[in-house]
């Protein structure tokens, strides 16, 4: 089986990056991975996607129609994608940015407030980190460890970026923990 | 060496640099624009030269005059500016001239759109531009096999002497992957030094000449049945393909190229776990085309289904190679519309039912 995501927002908020750093995190715990993006005539402000997948064996199809888990980080975003979710699957929902319920029952859901957590860590472009963190936190799909020091090598010299990306990952990833603790979310093994 | 994750273009263009390529001209296009600001960069580090040219059209002519040098020449554009190279491209396949040429697919006809593509096939396997001439064209589907395919490339064109051409879709262009290079390749062709390169030779030996005009009809056609008999010899040698799950007993036969090989061999997996036989064959080289290897491999099939990003275009070499002996189904989506696993399989179910009521009825 392929774990697969996709990844969903508007541009400029990061939905590219966070998706590059989950493959390079796959690669670096030495899985099969792929990173699709959507390229079509895109600006800031538009939709914007991409396409991880993370496998034990070669990649198959790098293109997804019925993901496993979908991390949406607008209301564009959950509209396009809650449906083709797999049943079972994960929804990932940025509930700054998205003031409806999701309507499926036969998916498990996971709300971060991750504009508002970025915000009050003191950096308002970490709710791409904050989403990451509550995927990794809830999935295990690669290790914490693995995406923070690409957080470090993405913005060397930066000390206080790096600072409250990382703070950001963290803080999403104990969200995600706690989500999987109650039972929202099963832990997926990759090739399970 | 360790693998690094790189996009598709990023990973052709390395794959130029270390196959030798020391000219690139080109001009800029989507879905392929890493391709040139990548050679743009990574050339001056290695002697090289990069060159923006003022239109594909003129691209396709400094690609001709600088594979005269006997340097490693290169371009790359996407199918619009394919389409404006192709005179350039008849012509350096009548003076015989080595060139690599990546065409990243996008939609048409026309300006199209910039999303993936597999409606250049036609353009690329039967002679885009005008005379009796064949590009040697190689499919890969994934990033790996892009960079693995754009060095053989180079080698392949310097021992035939011929242009060839990777041909990929915006998906090979833009996706990620994790991509090795080797520290120490061999070259997958003997090559011998170019003696024919018009380099200058002060009166040394005789003249170099490098020309594509035979106004003689009797030189013209020795020299059309001298290109013929390097097509025959690439057909005999070259061609390259790989198949799936032909290990087990199948019912249905995909044949896919490229990206959407990859999507078969998902819906391949969720087929076998549905208990339903199926396999997939993938053409790895275009032109020549596996035609014999196809026909063996549908032999124990009922029937055959092609998958493409066309209208349906590979699947003219496929009823070549099938010669009517199996049914051939088609599965296509166009303008820039990807086809999913999902489809496939159901596509295959749809086969399969259809096999069963006939067996019913008959």
């Amino acid at each position: 089986m392929q774990n697969d995501l996709i990844i969903a927002g508007f541009g400029g908020q990061g939905v590219l990056l966070i998706g590059k750093m989950l493959a390079y995190a796959g690669m670096a715990d030495g899985k099969e991975v792929s990173w699709l993006p959507s390229y079509g005539p895109e600006m800031r402000g538009g939709t914007c996607n991409c396409t991880v997948v993370i496998a034990d064996r070669p990649v198959g199809s790098p293109v997804v129609e019925r993901p496993w888990v979908a991390m949406v980080m607008n209301l564009p975003s959950l509209e396009k994608y809650e449906e083709m979710v797999k049943p079972g699957g994960l929804l990932l929902v940025n509930t700054s940015l998205i003031n409806r319920e999701v309507r499926r029952t036969d998916v498990r859901v996971v709300k971060v407030p991750a504009n508002e957590i970025a915000n009050r860590l003191g950096n308002p472009r970490a709710a791409n980190m904050v989403a990451l963190g509550a995927y990794l936190g809830a999935t295990r799909a690669v290790s914490l460890a693995a995406v923070e020091g690409l957080v470090r090598e993405t913005f060397a010299g930066k000390a206080k970026v790096i600072d409250s990306n990382l703070a950001a990952l963290q803080e999403g990833y104990a969200l995600g923990e706690r989500e999987a603790a109650d039972g929202k979310v099963v832990p997926q093994e990759v090739g399970a | 060496m360790a693998k690094k994750l790189m996009k598709g273009c990023e990973a052709i263009g390395e794959a130029a640099i270390k196959a030798g390529c020391k000219l690139f001209f080109g001009y800029p296009i989507t879905p392929q624009n890493e391709i040139p600001e990548y050679m743009a960069h990574r050339l001056p580090q290695v002697g090289g030269t990069f060159v923006q040219a003022e239109s594909e059209v003129a691209a396709s002519n400094m690609i001709y005059g600088a594979a005269g040098s006997g340097e490693r020449v290169f371009t790359s554009s996407s199918s619009p500016g394919i389409s404006l190279m192709q005179e350039g491209i008849s012509y350096i396949a009548g003076s015989e001239l080595p060139v690599v040429i990546v065409n990243i697919m996008r939609a048409g006809p026309g300006l199209g759109g910039i999303l993936p593509s597999q409606s250049d096939y036609f353009q690329a396997t039967k002679g885009g531009g005008h005379g009796d001439y064949r590009l040697l064209v190689l499919a890969p589907w994934s990033v790996q096999e892009a960079a693995d395919l754009v060095q053989d490339a180079f080698d392949l064109a310097d021992y035939y002497r011929n242009p060839v051409m990777v041909l990929g879709d915006g998906l090979i262009g833009q996706m990620m992957e994790p991509v090795e290079f080797r520290a120490e390749r061999t070259p997958c062709k003997p090559l011998s030094p170019k003696a024919w390169a018009a380099t200058g030779c002060n009166g040394d030996r005789p003249t170099n000449i490098i020309n594509s005009l035979f106004l003689d009809p009797e030189v013209l056609e020795r020299h059309n049945q001298k290109l013929k008999a390097k097509y025959d010899l690439m057909v005999r040698d070259e061609v390259r393909c790989a198949a799936y799950g032909t290990d087990r007993p199948y019912e249905v036969l995909i044949v896919a190229y490229g990206t959407v090989a990859r999507v078969c061999s998902t819906a391949l997996d969720d087929l076998r776990e549905d208990g339903v036989g199926a396999a997939l064959f993938r053409p790895i080289t275009l032109f020549p085309f596996p035609y014999a290897e196809l026909r063996a491999a549908a032999e124990t099939a009922r029937a055959v289904l092609v998958v493409e990003l066309s209208t349906g275009q590979m699947i003219e070499d496929v009823r070549l190679a099938l010669e009517g002996s199996r049914p051939i189904h088609f599965l296509g989506r166009q303008g820039g519309m990807l086809i999913s696993p999902e489809a496939v399989a159901e596509r295959v179910n749809a086969i399969c039912a259809g096999l069963r009521a006939e067996v019913r009825h008959g």
